[in-house]
Order: structure tokens, then C-alpha cells, then sequence
């Protein structure tokens, strides 16, 4: 075993014991597809929850999205996003001939599965902010790949605002029914609809 | 009899769990050759509870057999893994808020760490001392440095209880495995094994009495199965199964009775208290189906133990005197 993959098993136990990190499959087995799941987005702490309530296959084919500016700023933290998350990098400084979802699209084309958090913002309300537009940009191009509504639950209180070390709180990961663009339906309804099926997840464990 | 108590300690204690092992063996292969069988919806309920309350028995009875045969440092540390898990989730069920992070990070940290490292060491004195004087003078003051008063008594009080009931309750049954009492070195196992039975048949009795009876319950908006009658069932078979037992204890025959009839009532109560708690959290059962905090039901199975420890404990040590 290489050292990015136990220091993954490790980053994963250690989320787990913290966390618990439950994933509940509802309508929607854990499977080997291609897959972009969208979820609701509070905390630092999200991704790496939502990464370790997958099965351990999924994980190495499941990657996120970082911030190039940020996450290649330290040797540590670039190791941590390409070895251990693999992660896609996207500038947030935004260039007239480049489009930002170019690098999303490049590792879609490459048959992976992607983790985003449409709301674009750590939020902090109870109700997640409006949908950016990027998850229908990304459905449009990609009809093919299934579109997981996710909810996560309670992690705001492992680690709050401006904290450093979690506290250990269970949290849960609820997967709901995919969700597909329907044809010539409207980038808002289309937003709304995805929104819509993330908070409804709330309410069914 | 006799021929038992020529053997060694250790002989003695193998063979205790070799007869656990046994019937628990026994106990499956029968309930897996049962079903097999065609049953109606609410035999195949009361046999998913079986199911669900059998695996629970062999989780116990493993983890007391690696306390056991493991020695003092990992029967703590597996007591302290215990406990953590057991205080995340009464922390997952409580309602905290920002302010208390600090405190719920020096609980779990700090508290329930060092708390562990005084019963490895045999720090009987300090152990005791350790959380009701000085933890409880440390927590109001690092959430006071929070800075919320909001609701600020509630809190604390939720935080303290939580650390009660879930390290200080705990840490008492690896406490017993290393206490050394006259003429009773190493078997430590015997007196954790005789309370274990013990709560778990007050348990049982309690509310199988409560079915029996069908009395009006004592605080209906708690448990509406919990009466004073089947609440005395409960603590008088637990003596009468303490007294059975008295041969693996250091105790005699009438301390045994007693003995038995303090555990098995302040278990009953604990899991009593912990009905409040389920209610006002919200929660009707944490066992079975996972809550929405995916709680998985271990507070509701240790809590019986927690409360029942510390006081079998401290009965224990008045009574030899050490």
C-alpha cells in the first residue's frame, strides 16, 4: 500500500470516529456509475464526510473540487487535494478565454464521478442558498451521468465557524433519487427542482 | 464446587467465559435453526428483536473476554473507546450551541482521557475525586469563556451530565476489573461479570413484571410501562440472582443478596432516567432503526451499566474497606 492510500484509510477512520459519517442510501444504491452528487454545503468539514460515508471503492473514483489558489498554496495542502482526494483543480480567478467548468468537464470526460456544493459558499442559514448555475451547466453537457441529491446533517456543529479541532457529533449523509434535466426545461426551474430534491432529504430519516 | 476452586484464577475465569461461549453458541445455532421456519409478520418482529438483542449479548460478552484476557491497559482503553462513543452520542442528542465547543472538545479530550489513565493506574483516590471536583469547576469556566449566556446553566448542566453518566459511569467497570480486594486478586472479571447479569436480569424481570401486571405507570408522559411493583420485581429477582451467585464473589451469601438488590435498582433507574432523556430529545427509541443523527443505540444499552457501576463500585469498596 502506497502512502497517499493509508493516509486516505487513515483521513476516513479518523472522519468516522469523529463523525460516524452514516451514509444513508435512500432510493439510490451505492453503485460503480458515473455520478455528480450535489449537496448542501455548511462546513470545511463536507467533503471529507461525504467522501468517507462512500464505500472505499467509490472513493478513489468520487473526486472534488478545490480551489487552485488555496489548495496548491502549501506543499501539504497540494498533496493532500492530488494525492489523497485527487482533486479537480479550478481557478476562481475568472479569464475571458477560459471557461471555469472546463476543468470539471475534462474529468467527466475522463468517466469520474464529482462531488459539488451548487450553493458555491460555505452557508449558514438553516436553508441552503440558491443553486449556481454550474450543476445545469454540467447536466446539460453531460445527460448521461446521474444527478445524486445529497443531504448532510449535524456537521455544522463538529466544527463551527473558526474553530480548528472537531468535536465528535454523529453525522449522517443522506443520498435521495437521482434527479435528470428534463428537455427544454429552464436553467431556474431546473436549479430550483435540484434544490428542492437536497432539502427534501432532511426530512425522510 | 470443590473441584472448581482448586483451579487457578485464571482457570477459574477461562472457564467461566468457556460456559458463556458455550450457551451463547447454543443460543444461535437454535435461533438460526428457527429461522428457517414460516412465521407471521409479528413473530418475525419479536425474532428480528431477538436477533438484534443476541448480537448485542456477543458484542458484550467479546469485549469483556478481550478486557479480560488482554490485561489492564487494553480492557481500559477498550472501556475508553466505550465511553467515547457513548458521550458522542449523548452529545449528538443534546442541544449544544457554539459557545460550548471548547468544553465539549476539553470533555472528550482531555476529561475522558486522563479519567482512563487513573483507573489504568490504580489512582482509586484521584479516580473518584477527579470529575465531580475538579472537571465540574473546569467546564462552567471554559463555557463561560464562550462568551454566551444563552441559556448558559442548561448547558453546562447537559455537558456535566453527559460526562457523569458516560466517562465517570463508565469508567467504573474497568475500575472494578482492577480493583484488588483481599483474597480476591485477579478476579476482578467474576465481580464485572456478577454485576453485568445482574443489571441485565433486573432488566429483564422489570419488564417482563411490567407486562405481567399491567399497573398504572408511575410517570406516564416517561415510560408508560415503568410501576413501582414491576420496578420491585426487578430488584428482588436481581438479589435472589445475586445471592445464586454469591460463590463467584468475594462477598457472602447476604452481602451478595444486597449487593444484587443495589445494582440491579439503581440499573433499572438509569435506564428509567434515560427514558427522560429519549422523550425530550425526541428520540423514541435509539435502538433499531438509525435516528436522524444515525445514533446507533449504544448509550441505550450502557446506560443501565453506567449508573449501576459506580454505586455497586463504591459498595464494594466500603464494604472491604479499602
Amino acid at each position: 500500500m502506497k502512502l497517499p492510500e493509508a493516509a486516505g484509510l487513515l483521513l476516513a477512520f479518523v472522519a468516522r470516529l469523529i463523525t460516524g459519517a452514516q451514509g444513508h442510501w435512500y432510493r439510490c444504491p451505492p453503485k460503480a456509475e458515473q455520478r455528480i452528487y450535489f449537496a448542501n454545503h455548511q462546513s470545511h468539514f463536507d467533503w471529507v464526510l461525504l467522501w468517507a460515508a462512500l464505500p472505499q471503492d467509490l472513493r478513489s473514483v468520487t473526486r472534488p473540487i478545490a480551489a487552485r489558489d488555496y489548495w496548491t498554496a502549501s506543499p501539504l495542502k497540494h498533496w493532500i487535494t492530488r494525492e489523497i482526494f485527487n482533486a479537480v483543480y479550478v481557478s476562481r480567478q475568472r479569464t475571458d478565454d477560459e471557461d471555469p467548468l472546463e476543468p470539471l468537464m475534462e474529468a467527466l470526460r475522463h468517466g469520474d464521478s464529482l462531488v459539488i456544493f451548487p450553493e458555491g459558499t460555505r452557508g449558514h442559514a438553516a436553508e441552503p442558498a440558491p443553486f449556481k448555475s454550474g450543476l445545469y451547466a454540467l447536466a446539460q453537457a453531460f445527460p448521461e451521468v446521474q444527478l445524486i441529491p445529497a443531504w448532510i446533517d449535524n456537521v455544522q456543529r463538529v466544527m463551527p465557524k473558526g474553530e480548528v479541532v472537531p468535536v465528535p457529533i454523529l453525522c449522517t449523509v443522506t443520498f435521495g433519487a437521482p434527479i435528470a434535466l428534463r428537455p427544454e426545461e429552464a436553467r431556474r426551474t431546473f436549479l430550483d427542482r435540484a434544490r428542492h430534491s437536497v432539502v427534501a432529504l432532511r426530512e425522510v430519516v | 464446587m470443590g473441584d472448581l476452586r482448586a483451579l487457578s484464577v485464571t482457570q477459574q475465569v477461562g472457564l467461566l467465559f468457556m460456559t458463556i461461549f458455550g450457551l451463547l453458541v447454543l443460543t444461535t445455532l437454535v435461533a438460526l435453526s428457527r429461522s428457517l421456519r414460516e412465521r407471521t409478520a409479528a413473530q418475525q418482529a419479536t425474532y428480528w428483536r431477538f436477533r438484534r438483542d443476541l448480537r448485542a449479548v456477543w458484542a458484550g460478552t467479546l469485549l469483556f473476554w478481550i478486557a479480560w484476557a488482554s490485561g489492564a491497559f487494553v480492557s481500559t482503553l477498550v472501556f475508553g473507546v466505550l465511553s467515547f462513543l457513548a458521550l458522542r452520542e449523548f452529545v449528538t442528542l443534546t442541544h449544544t450551541r457554539r459557545g460550548d465547543h471548547r468544553s465539549l472538545l476539553l470533555a472528550f479530550f482531555i476529561v475522558l482521557p486522563v479519567q482512563y489513565v487513573l483507573v489504568a493506574m490504580r489512582l482509586f483516590n484521584a479516580f473518584t475525586v477527579f470529575i465531580p471536583v475538579y472537571v465540574f469547576l473546569a467546564i462552567p469556566v471554559v463555557s463561560a469563556l464562550g462568551n454566551d449566556p444563552n441559556r448558559f446553566l442548561e448547558r453546562t448542566a447537559k455537558i456535566q451530565w453527559g460526562i457523569m453518566v458516560c466517562v465517570y459511569g463508565m469508567s467504573h467497570a474497568p475500575a472494578l476489573l482492577l480493583l484488588d480486594l483481599p483474597d480476591y486478586a485477579g478476579r476482578g472479571a467474576f465481580l464485572v461479570l456478577y454485576l453485568v447479569i445482574v443489571v441485565a436480569v433486573a432488566q429483564l424481570a422489570q419488564e417482563a413484571a411490567s407486562r405481567k401486571f399491567r399497573r398504572r405507570p408511575v410517570a406516564r408522559a416517561i415510560s408508560r410501562s415503568f410501576s413501582w411493583r414491576a420496578w420491585g420485581v426487578g430488584i428482588g429477582v436481581a438479589g435472589a440472582v445475586g445471592l445464586v451467585l454469591f460463590w463467584t464473589t468475594p462477598f457472602d451469601p447476604l452481602t451478595a443478596l444486597a449487593m444484587g438488590l443495589v445494582a440491579g435498582g439503581a440499573g433499572t433507574l438509569g435506564e428509567f432516567v434515560m427514558k427522560a432523556l429519549k422523550r425530550d430529545a425526541g428520540v423514541r427509541s435509539w435502538s433499531g432503526q438509525p435516528s436522524i443523527t444515525g445514533a446507533v443505540g449504544l448509550l441505550d444499552r450502557a446506560a443501565p451499566l453506567c449508573f449501576a457501576a459506580p454505586v455497586f463500585f463504591h459498595s464494594v469498596r466500603w464494604y472491604f474497606g479499602v
